[in-house]
């Protein structure tokens, strides 16, 4: 153990621990800002500078490992000017108009200003107008606000193996962005959200919906209906002050309600049908011998970045839509039916952990009538969240209510859909059954189950080994996706979830998701999943009864119609045609 | 008072571009001498002499090269630092153009002395001849069997690239260096690991200034013993020194350590030049101190330099006289660091801008007593917060105007009511 003093106390540490972390076990806080937990040290920003008594200079918490010995200072003189200097030059080049911002009271430089009691600067604005990137249905980039931290960069490259987002130029001529000055649009990004998530400052955010929604919610004329994807009923507490991992599906359904929606369905319904389908695509495939290794298609991030870079490997692709176009499909055809409402009358809202979510629903293959988007409007679970303060919810305070029909009734299977490794494990389960796996197998698929890159595993199902792989963030999405166009991928099932831990971990969920945060919402979403009376996707009724009244059978004609898609090749250039 | 030129010795000798010529004037003798050495043996000799690093720091070169002989990976970089970008330093460009194989003896000396087998010797992108010149020179000794495989029949192997930048001052930082040799922008890492530990493509690295190999074999021949006995105790050896600006004598001098800047000045300078007076002289370059006149009398050694707070010891003495503003110097330094500034970390990012601003007050005389406390405190933040040593060290040349030009800036402050 190394033993040293920070300020008047003595500590000790385990080797290799950096003053940051040795203070943080002793609860001494050292105010920071570009270091996030899960990335790389970067050191940019300097706010963490501590004084080692006897040293000249200042050194930087995070980066400084403790040596036996040494004494500390953390709110010395020095540093607290340090400090506050550092803060003051940052604000001074930040575009500081905080109320005219989506990250207010989130934002972690605006509570560092506040902590550290700067209620003036000294040094007048710096700040040079560069014009923002809103080019693309999903992300908005703002250089005025962004602060040169780096966190983009690192999460971008190091998490995600897409490295769109560079810093370009020098001095205060840097900006972060792609190459060349070009929108996002026009590079490799998969519009995933993972930088937006981990921004400490406006720089990057979603594109923000809540205004046509509103608008939508407005229109007598218009029938608004909500989707809610599997991960948002496990996040969407933290919006109002919960702790991760906390179950809110009834305040959930209780809220949009309030909000004014029509009825409140949940994309875990679609999501059991993406099971069925993709479930039978896969024995289909196994059967006939077809293009294996399949690889899932939920993900939008995942599917555009297989578009984008490996092209050559979309025949392994499930043709399966993605739950929330499913849903947006049939809703817009069989249930306009049903209620006997012109489907241009009918406003599809979804509510997804995912910013990439945004981008699939403009697709133009998303559209049953070729005009009108199956689903109009994506919010993010963050959108939500500021949809409901604005009508003033008080969301504890909300008692809970049920999904309506005929898209409430869900399995267990479904809801696991927002972990890493559910999707594959709700297909596991399916798929075992019509594999003629008649003995009553354990349902939970522990293999495919928790944070590790890339889990795989052989599964025996009705006497026919499947070899299964589950990789979640791109940067392990890349490595499967090289084998697959090799040909040396040795599994029959794979699946993808483009944002770390799955869409629980997503680019549009609440901020501060960190390693930590991505455990506590996984063991929510399979305390959802144990929950559930029915497990299997196969097993819900409301799913039987769907291919009864309208879709006929899996991998039918208006199955194939409805819920499959096609996917294409981009141009090399990354710029979308 | 003359020069002592034995790094330079054979500068102006020699044909640069004639490796015979080289060979002549005991040319990869001590690389010979080495080689019948073993690699402690060689880091002994240059601990001995006690060289300490050229290119400003001072770190020690033994204790560089023991903590890169130390790391056990096969694969290792002994980089030549040939990016100099400092303004008013033209010493390293003045070695590379008139004695190449010098640099290559004493890479070559240093990669045998701690195991390495590859080299890199990175040039500023501006110095034109200086690259032909060592692209020259490396292909000759190739030829003849000094760099590659089997080096002067021995088992050793050795072999340099020659890299060059894009003309951004930055990368004669260590690690900018490193990243533009890996191709990647010249934006420095943070510390640790350090370049020995993990440098060029996360291999050990040890990067030391074109000087300092240049003395490598100038030791290997006399013994690290005798070389300790010129300069002073703790600053062996000579330096290179650079007088530029308002001085008659303008050039690359060699003096052995402890002597005066004012004999360097008068002797081999021949003073002011047109006979005006000497308002300050900035040392080491744009990231030195401004000193005046009567701080002439100093010697130039490790120690006396690191009194400033600075990192200076590339070398530079650039005399300004009287017909020069204070604040419009000022202005130009710091406007040439906020151009230069890599813009990763903050204070020297967004420092540099701000010093900008509060310079022009001064000089607008729109400053007040304020001004000129945030004017100092935000010079040493910079100083004490900034990531690498380019943040560290450019407001230097303000932290000593405010301690030996205070006058002047008091002189230039709006007192209200007066």
């Amino acid at each position: 153990m190394i033993k040293f003093r920070i300020n008047d106390i003595d500590v000790e540490c385990p080797p290799d621990t950096t003053i940051l972390n040795a203070a943080k076990a002793y609860h001494v806080d050292i105010p920071t800002l570009c270091y996030y937990p899960d990335l790389d040290i970067k050191s940019d920003c300097r706010v963490c500078s501590i004084e080692i008594v006897g040293q000249k200079g200042l050194s930087t918490a995070c980066s400084t490992i403790a040596r036996q010995g040494m004494q500390v200072l953390t709110n010395s003189p020095r540093v607290l000017n340090a400090r506050r200097t550092i803060v003051e030059l940052i604000l001074a080049d930040h575009d500081a108009n905080c109320t005219a911002c989506a990250k207010n009271l989130k934002c972690e430089l605006q509570n560092l200003a506040r902590k550290l009691g700067i209620d003036s600067n000294r040094f007048p604005s710096v700040l040079k107008h560069r014009s923002p990137d809103d080019a693309n249905p999903a992300l908005v980039r703002n250089p005025d606000r962004c602060i040169k931290c780096g966190r983009c960069i690192d999460v971008c490259r190091n998490i995600q193996g897409i490295g769109v987002l560079e810093g370009m130029g020098r001095g205060r001529d840097v900006v972060i962005g792609p190459a060349f000055g070009r929108p996002l649009s026009d590079a490799f990004c998969t519009f995933c959200g993972q930088c937006a998530s981990v921004c400490p400052v406006g720089a990057i955010l979603e594109k923000d919906d809540t205004e046509p929604v509103w608008r939508a919610l407005h229109d007598p004329r218009k029938h608004v209906v909500v989707q809610t994807a599997p991960a948002v009923r496990v996040t969407l507490g933290e919006e109002s002050g919960d702790k991760p991992g906390v179950i809110v599906t009834g305040k959930l359904v209780a809220a949009l309600r309030l909000l004014g929606f029509e009825k409140v369905f949940d994309t875990d319904f679609t999501a059991d049908l993406t099971i069925i389908e993709e479930g039978n695509e896969l024995l289909e495939r196994i059967r006939t011998k077809g293009v294996l290794p399949m690889m899932t298609s939920c993900c939008p991030g995942w599917i555009d970045f297989a578009e984008q870079q490996y092209p050559e490997i979309l025949p392994y692709v499930s043709t399966c839509k993605s739950p929330q176009q499913m849903f947006g499909a049939l809703v817009k055809t069989y249930y306009a039916q049903k209620e006997k409402i012109d489907p241009a009358d009918i406003f599809v809202v979804s509510v997804m952990p995912c910013t990439a979510k945004k981008y699939e629903a403009k697709r133009p293959e998303m559209s049953v009538d070729g005009i009108h988007p199956d689903v109009d409007v994506v919010l993010t679970t963050r959108e939500l969240g500021k949809m409901m303060k604005q009508m003033g919810i008080d969301f504890d305070e909300l008692a809970d209510s049920d999904f309506d029909r005929p898209f409430g009734e869900t399995t267990g299977a479904a809801a696991i859909f927002g972990a890493t490794g559910g999707v594959m494990e709700a297909a596991l389960r399916t798929v075992s059954v019509l594999l003629g796996e008649d003995k009553d197998i354990d349902l939970d698929f522990n293999a495919v189950r928790g944070l590790e890159g890339i889990k795989e595993a052989v599964v025996e199902l009705g006497g026919i080994p499947v070899r299964v792989a589950v990789a979640h963030s791109l940067a392990n999405a890349r490595i499967l996706a090289e084998q697959v166009k090799n040909g040396t991928s040795a599994y029959d099932f794979i699946e993808v979830m483009c944002c770390p831990g799955g869409c629980i971990g997503g680019g549009g969920q609440p901020y501060g998701t960190i390693a930590k945060t991505r455990v506590d919402r996984l063991e929510a979403t399979y305390r959802v999943d144990r929950s559930m009376a029915v497990r299997k996707s196969h097993e819900n009724p409301a799913i039987k009864e769907i291919y009864g009244e309208y879709l006929e059978k899996p991998l039918g004609e208006r199955a194939h119609r409805l819920l499959h898609t096609h996917y294409h090749k981009r141009s090399e250039t990354g710029i979308r045609p | 008072m003359s020069e002592l030129r034995i790094v330079t010795k054979r500068c102006g000798q020699i044909n640069p571009l004639s490796i015979d010529d080289f060979l002549a004037h005991e040319g990869y003798l001590a690389l010979e001498k080495a080689l019948a050495m073993t690699g402690p043996a060689v880091i002994d000799e240059v601990k001995t002499a006690y060289l300490r690093g050229r290119g400003g720091a001072g770190f020690p070169t033994a204790t560089k090269m023991m903590s890169l002989a130390v790391e056990s990976d096969p694969v290792k970089y002994v980089v030549c630092n040939g990016d100099e970008g400092e303004p008013g330093n033209f010493k390293d460009r003045y070695l590379m153009e008139n004695d190449p194989h010098m640099i290559l003896e004493g890479m070559a000396i240093v990669a045998h002395a701690t195991g390495a087998k590859n080299g890199f010797l990175y040039i500023r992108g501006e110095y034109d001849l200086a690259l032909k010149t060592m692209k020259w020179a490396v292909e000759q000794a190739r030829k003849r069997g000094y760099l590659g495989r089997q080096i002067l029949g021995t088992s050793f192997e050795f072999d340099v690239e020659v890299r060059s930048g894009a003309g951004s001052y930055v990368c004669g930082e260590e690690f900018a260096l490193i990243e533009s040799i890996e191709g990647k922008p010249g934006r420095t890492r943070v510390k640790p690991p350090f370049p020995t530990q993990k440098g060029i493509f996360g291999k050990p690295t040890s990067i030391s200034n074109v000087e300092t190999f240049a003395n490598v074999p100038v030791i290997l021949a006399m013994t690290g013993k005798e070389y300790a006995k010129i300069g002073t105790k703790s600053s062996t050896g000579t330096k290179l020194l650079c007088l530029s600006g308002n001085v008659r004598n303008r050039g690359v001098f060699e003096v052995p350590f402890g002597r005066s800047i004012r004999s360097v000045i008068d002797d081999l300078g021949g003073g002011a030049a047109g006979d005006r007076k000497i308002r300050m002289v900035q040392l080491g370059g744009a990231c030195g101190p401004i000193i005046p006149p009567f701080m002439l009398d100093m010697t130039i050694d490790y120690e006396r330099f690191e009194e400033f707070e600075s990192k200076t010891g590339a070398g530079a003495i650039i005399v300004i006289d009287d017909r020069f503003d204070l604040f419009q110097i000022l202005l130009r330094i710091v406007r040439f660091f906020a151009h230069e500034s890599c813009g990763k970390c903050v204070p020297c990012r967004e420092g540099n801008a701000q010093l900008e601003l509060m310079i022009a007050k001064f000089i607008d005389r729109r400053a007040t007593m304020a001004d000129l406390v945030s004017l100092e405190s935000l010079a040493r933040v910079m100083h004490q917060t900034s990531l690498c040593g380019l943040g560290q060290t450019c407001p230097t040349s303000i932290i000593a105007a405010l301690r030996y030009f205070r006058e002047d800036f008091l002189d230039r402050i709006e007192y209200p009511g007066l």
